[in-house]
């Protein structure tokens, strides 16, 4: 039998017709749905005639443009409002589960998926939203789509997709005490540029992935888009396992033991071929952070931002346009240059074990004068979680405010916008212009490094926050 | 989603030689919280083709009555990051047919092709040329051929063909739509559903 990877088996187990010269229909396990990508689709359906095919397989949730304070009363704004009750209407009409706003088990859609046992080992997973690729920690193919392909999978469960191609990155050795994995993706990404997996669907494997718990394995895959790739995956493992074997339960699965014992055939054939492969030193790995406006232009906390080699003339003036956006300079180190804002969350670092993390530096501390910090929790679970563990002291006590469970100020629909001119070290996933409000100034980093920059109000190395007995879970 | 065809244009083009122009500056989310596909292209580029004070900005090539024409030519890596169809409906909604550039990004080329916005990838040089030329008189034309796969840049008569999936193509030619298609496999798709839980 010819030797396939993982992408492959799960790929080729979900086609239900191959279209020659064309796209395959592809069968979606399970759908995910939030108010901004989903009522185009719901109008189409309606225009159409028709009903949602398969309403048991697609999990709604309100996150993008809801507001992280008061979230109790009616939202203010009216475009915003009139969405999120969209999304209820269309839910209800057709049947779909909503964990809405002020539902107990509310959150970003990537963050409530793994954790209400939504999203399983060889499963294709679609939503209207490119971090969709986070579900590929749990060895899924995942990947973000259109509204139109939205409405395919609510009419008919498949959607028409050309299969990419595929590349295997793989991590050896050792992470350096204060680097996460975070740090590792920013690392792959500055290294390959933000359009460097175009095309690509990315296996990500070796001893440093390997040894990364779910959490740190979501934040990897979350990313793998902002280097162009379609998705990334992490073939499941025991880690993956004890992740599920520890929720409170899984919808649809009765025989957990079962299972697992399928799942476990879900790795790459040892001699399978990828039509690219690369290969990274984590020991090599430092703290990152960004320094322009895409993903890809990013350096070690202590390195200096690179003088423009390209000779392409597009290039080069795009690479400046980019530094005066940001006020730097090619030339210019970061480390010690003022920060305004910090911003903990997202589906790339809205977890537990991110606010662990965040909490390890700040612990003890004092927020610094003149930084605003938004401290916002993925989900309710994880709200809850940081209550039960102490965090939410730790912050309130240091003098942070910690907001109620949203996408917030990672695309800055809401109010949670960084004003213009202003330095936010954010540990989401986009430095774009404009991207967490028109004018701000983003510097993507690990939650380690946005809390150095919270107690300091400066660009700081989270390595000289830690102590030696504690050992950062990555 | 909407039914558009597309077979042969001809079209002066608007310039916009940057690279990385990610879908959060095609359309700032801020103006997503529409439920409709209607009016997008007022907020086309808005944060480049307005000033903070509200007025237009005049240095932006939207604003300047020099170029016009239904052909965006984008430097590399083209409608990058958010997965946000609102980018395709805000180009398109602004009158653009036909996209160009020498890489587009996958989520946004689906989204194109999925609303009758033709993307057109085309050789870095021939890309950088035809830049040039915008540039020196706005008034250059090009032609788009779906049928024969070819771009042309008509005073130059440089010609390049461009890759399209031959599914694609037709629906673009004939003004299909991929969940008419779909549709009509439902029996297949049932048929699926029962192999694979059995």
């Amino acid at each position: 039998m010819e030797a396939k990877t993982l992408f492959d088996k799960i790929w080729d187990a979900h086609v239900v017709r191959s279209i020659e010269d064309g796209p395959d229909v592809l069968y979606i396990d399970r759908h995910y749905i939030h108010e901004v990508t989903s009522p185009q689709a719901f109008n189409g359906l309606k225009e159409r005639g028709i009903p949602v095919f398969r309403p048991g397989k697609t999990i709604a949730t309100a996150d993008h443009n809801i507001p992280t304070r008061d979230q109790h009363l009616q939202i203010r704004d009216e475009l915003s409002r009139n969405q999120v009750e969209r999304l209820s209407e269309n839910c209800k009409i057709n049947g779909i589960e909503l964990f809405g706003l002020n539902h107990s088990k509310n959150g970003i859609v990537h963050v409530i998926g793994p954790e209400l046992g939504y999203t399983l080992p060889g499963m294709t997973i679609v939503c209207g939203d490119s971090h969709t690729s986070t579900h590929g920690a749990f060895g899924t193919i995942a990947f973000g789509i259109g509204t139109s392909e939205v409405e395919m999978v609510l009419a008919t469960q498949c959607i028409l997709q050309p299969k990419p191609k595929k590349m295997r990155i793989t991590v050896n050795g050792i992470l350096q005490k204060g680097v996460t994995s975070k740090d590792i993706i920013m690392y792959i990404i500055s290294e390959i540029s933000a359009s460097g997996a175009t095309g690509y669907f990315v296996e990500y494997s070796g001893s440093a992935i390997t040894s990364l718990s779910m959490e740190a394995r979501m934040t990897i895959c979350n990313m793998s888009i902002e280097m162009g790739a379609r998705g990334g995956l992490i073939a499941p493992d025991e880690i993956t396992f004890d992740y599920l074997r520890h929720l409170p339960s899984i919808p649809g699965i009765d025989d957990l033991k079962s299972s697992v014992s399928l799942w476990k055939k879900l790795k790459s054939d040892s001699d399978a071929s990828f039509d690219r492969e690369l290969e990274f030193d984590a020991s090599l790995i430092k703290p990152m952070i960004t320094y322009g406006t895409n993903p890809g232009m990013g350096m070690s906390i202590d390195g200096t931002i690179p003088m423009t080699e390209d000779k392409n003339k597009e290039a080069s003036s795009s690479y400046l346009k980019s530094l005066e956006y940001m006020g730097l300079k090619p030339g210019m180190k970061l480390l010690g240059h003022p920060v305004d804002y910090v911003f903990i969350g997202s589906c790339t670092n809205g977890r537990i074990e991110d606010f662990r993390a965040f909490a390890e530096v700040i612990k003890g501390r004092k927020k610094a004068t003149g930084i605003t910090a938004l401290i916002v929790p993925g989900s309710k679970k994880v709200e809850e979680q940081m209550a039960v563990e102490g965090l939410l002291e730790i912050f309130t006590n240091a003098g942070f405010e910690v907001r109620q469970p949203g996408c917030s100020s990672c695309l800055a629909m809401n109010e949670d916008k960084i004003p213009a001119g202003k330095y936010a070290v954010s540990t989401s996933n986009r430095n774009f212009e404009g991207r967490q409000g028109p004018g701000a100034r983003t510097l993507l980093a690990s939650p380690l490094t946005a809390a150095a920059a919270a107690i300091t109000g400066k660009i700081s190395d989270p390595r000289e926050f830690l102590t030696d007995e504690i050992t950062i879970k990555n | 989603m909407p039914k558009v065809k597309f077979d042969i244009l001809e079209s002066t083009c608007v310039p916009l030689p940057f690279e990385n122009v990610d879908t959060d500056q095609i359309i700032p989310a801020r103006f997503l919280s529409a439920t409709t596909r209607d009016g997008f292209g007022d907020n086309l580029f808005r944060d480049w083709r307005y000033l903070k004070t509200g007025e237009k900005n005049n240095e932006f090539v939207l604003n300047n009555p020099k170029f016009s024409g239904k052909v965006l030519v984008a430097g590399k890596n083209f409608g990058s990051g958010s997965s946000r169809e609102h980018a395709v409906w805000a180009i398109f909604d602004y009158g653009f047919r036909v996209v160009v550039s020498s890489f587009f990004a996958d989520i946004f080329m689906n989204n194109s092709l999925n609303n009758g916005l033709l993307p057109v990838v085309l050789p870095e040089q021939l890309l950088m040329k035809l830049q040039n030329l915008i540039q020196e008189d706005p008034a250059t034309k090009v032609k788009v051929d779906l049928d024969k796969q070819t771009f042309t840049i008509i005073p130059t008569g440089d010609t390049a063909r461009f890759a399209i999936n031959p599914y694609k193509k037709e629906c673009l030619l004939k003004g299909l739509d991929d969940i008419d298609f779909l549709l009509s496999m439902k029996s297949l798709i049932t048929g699926f559903e029962t192999n694979k839980t059995s």
